[in-house]
């Protein structure tokens, strides 16, 4: 043989095709480990549906229950803060509730409600995802001369009204959003199915 | 014997190779001052990390149902763990301190310029790995602002257009922070990163002892040496700094035993009151605000009231440092020989960022947050006005050798 002639050209090719399967290969095997980051079968599955019965509830108080670990609240509006709602149109980021992601076509309307009076609503802010304050007062001295109740974030003052609708300037993008629901009976709600209607 | 067991040893192994490369002859200038104390002290935080670190998971327990009273347990019931977990803590906080300052003396003496462009960029990466450290660390006390303040930080990626929402779930393995997330925080807070770290940090000082260290005067000793190739204005490392290392480390931990002691939560900077409840997801705490070392980011994410330019302003506070070797294009690296305009510079951006992480801390009033703009306006300046200044700027003389 004759030995000390070296091919570069196939020795390129070699390991240049020996480079790109390696990278192949890691690339699968990064799959499992990446893809076991996801949630576990377990994780998914305790997400089931949760039955509140609001017969206890008042005009103007707000009650808390836990659907998939998250804080779903139900409040009770009077007549006065329902007619409020119509007042605040030029001062939020969505009034109509156009964001579709944000509830069901049942809540798309001023109330972002099924019944008017009863708002159900996930309790979680859509800037960063802390929990905001219920702040059902007019005027506080903290939130402004204009506030006419609603929500307000403590971690990044994002304000939302008693429809959940967030005001424009905040940081929070989209107004909180509507979690699937529907009414079992008078007051019944079943949190986290709409029951067919879409 | 001695002798012959470390020939025995060179042999097989480079130990006195080594200990010479790194230590007995790597000649440093000889004027260094009181700012070349806290890159030796950051190597000692992250021992002392390690080893409180690794004594508290033989107690904690990585489980969302028993994380909060297993540090409850280390606190009352464990022999000295209320000291331990006192050292890490405090080890924390000292971590941040150490390493602010490092980059500050980096800062005014040039240390990020050319040929230490690489230096700079192990050391940004090691910041980065640290805040992901520090973050990951803190939610595992599983306290109310654990879990607040990670449900904030990780959502967020959530402003990220198309794949956020996805991208925090799979991050939070759940759709709710909750066991699965605090699993694998653990995980990553105790192997992951620290091996990174670690791996940074040699990086780091192997890419010193390469080019070798800058100085107060910004000029390189390496131009000047005598006839063994020993840099004229150079001393070696060992016994000169390592001794007078050795007189920072006890400063240090005289101030580090007083706040471990006196202050371990630091009037609720260091470990926030709020911790002290068992983390509740359906409640928020009213004020919420991060640990003390996070918070000129914080008030910068704050200062803008849109969620994506928010994110990106915080994210670009800290992606801009890692080209200032770059930003900076004047030649003379000291501030010894810099400018007015980049002292005033330096000063008004240092002012920002202490001024920003107090902001951070207050609860938001339009006082707070019309402040907030301004001094994340003047935050970014300082790259600005830098990158414009420097090119041209009208510096003194840099002597050929280092002044005493």
């Amino acid at each position: 043989m004759s030995v000390d002639v070296v091919d570069e050209k196939k020795r390129r090719f070699l390991v240049a095709s020996t480079s790109v399967m390696g990278a192949v290969g890691a690339g699968f095997v990064a799959v499992p480990f990446l893809s076991s980051w996801s949630p576990s079968e377990r994780a998914k599955n305790a997400g089931a549906p949760v039955e509140v019965n609001i017969s206890a509830l008042e005009e103007g108080r707000l009650m808390v229950v836990e659907w998939q670990s998250k804080p779903v609240w139900i409040v009770k509006r009077s007549a006065k803060t329902l007619s409020d709602l119509e007042t605040l149109t030029d001062s939020l980021r969505d009034p109509n509730s156009e964001n579709a992601a944000q509830q069901s076509s049942y809540a798309q309307n001023i109330y972002r409600s099924r019944k008017p009076e009863i708002s159900v609503l996930v309790g979680i802010c859509t800037h960063l995802g802390c929990s905001p304050t219920f702040r059902p007062e007019i005027a506080p001295a903290d939130l402004g001369a204009d506030w006419l109740g609603g929500f307000f974030c403590p971690c990044h003052s994002s304000k939302f009204d008693m429809a959940g609708r967030v005001f424009q300037g905040v940081p929070a993008p989209t107004n909180l959003s509507v979690p699937p629901h529907h009414y079992l009976s008078e007051n019944v709600i079943l949190i986290g199915n709409d029951g067919g209607a879409a | 014997m001695g002798k012959s067991l470390l020939g025995w040893i060179d042999d097989r192994f480079p130990l006195s190779k080594m200990w010479n490369e790194h230590l007995a002859e790597y000649y440093a200038p000889k004027n260094f001052n009181f700012w070349y104390f806290f890159g030796s002290l950051a190597l000692l935080v992250l021992v002392i990390q390690i080893v409180s670190g690794i004594f508290l998971t033989m107690h904690y327990k990585p489980d969302a149902a028993h994380a909060f009273a297993s540090v409850e347990y280390i606190m009352r019931d464990v022999p000295y763990g209320w000291l331990i977990r006192y050292i890490h803590s405090t080890g924390a906080t000292a971590f941040f301190v150490v390493v602010y300052l490092h980059m500050l003396r980096a800062l005014m003496y040039g240390s990020y310029k050319k040929p230490r462009e690489l230096i700079w960029l192990f050391g940004m990466f090691i910041y980065l790995c640290l805040m992901a450290e520090a973050f990951m660390g803190y939610l595992l006390p599983w306290g109310q602002m654990s879990y607040w303040g990670a449900q904030v930080i990780i959502s967020l990626f959530s402003a990220i257009p198309v794949i956020g929402d996805d991208l925090t779930l799979w991050i939070r393995g759940d759709f709710v922070i909750g066991d699965a997330t605090l699993n694998r925080f653990f995980a990553l807070h105790v192997i992951a990163l620290p091996f990174v770290l670690v791996f940074l940090v040699i990086a780091h000082i192997l890419a010193l002892h390469e080019v070798g260290s800058n100085n107060p005067d910004g000029v390189e000793i390496k131009k000047h040496k005598d006839e063994n190739g020993i840099p004229l204005d150079g001393i070696p490392f060992h016994p000169y700094y390592s001794v007078k290392d050795i007189v920072g480390v006890i400063v240090f931990l005289f101030f580090f035993a007083t706040v471990m002691f006196y202050f371990p939560d630091g009037g609720g900077y260091m470990l926030e009151h709020a911790n002290f409840i068992a983390s509740d997801p359906l409640k928020t705490p009213e004020h919420i605000a991060p640990v003390w070392y996070f918070t000129p980011f914080y008030a910068i994410l704050r200062a803008v009231p849109d969620k994506l330019m928010g994110v990106g302003a915080m994210g670009a506070a800290i992606v801009v440092l890692f080209f200032l070797p770059w930003i900076d294009r004047c030649k003379v690296k000291s501030i010894r020989y810099r400018s007015v305009i980049f002292k005033a510079n330096l000063i008004v951006f240092c002012i920002s960022f202490v001024v920003l992480g107090w902001l951070a801390m207050q609860p938001v009033t339009s006082v707070v947050t019309m402040l907030s703009r301004v001094f994340t306006f003047l935050y970014f300046a300082y790259f600005v006005v830098l990158f414009v200044t420097s090119k041209n700027e009208v510096t003194k003389p840099v002597p050929d050798r280092v002044t005493s």
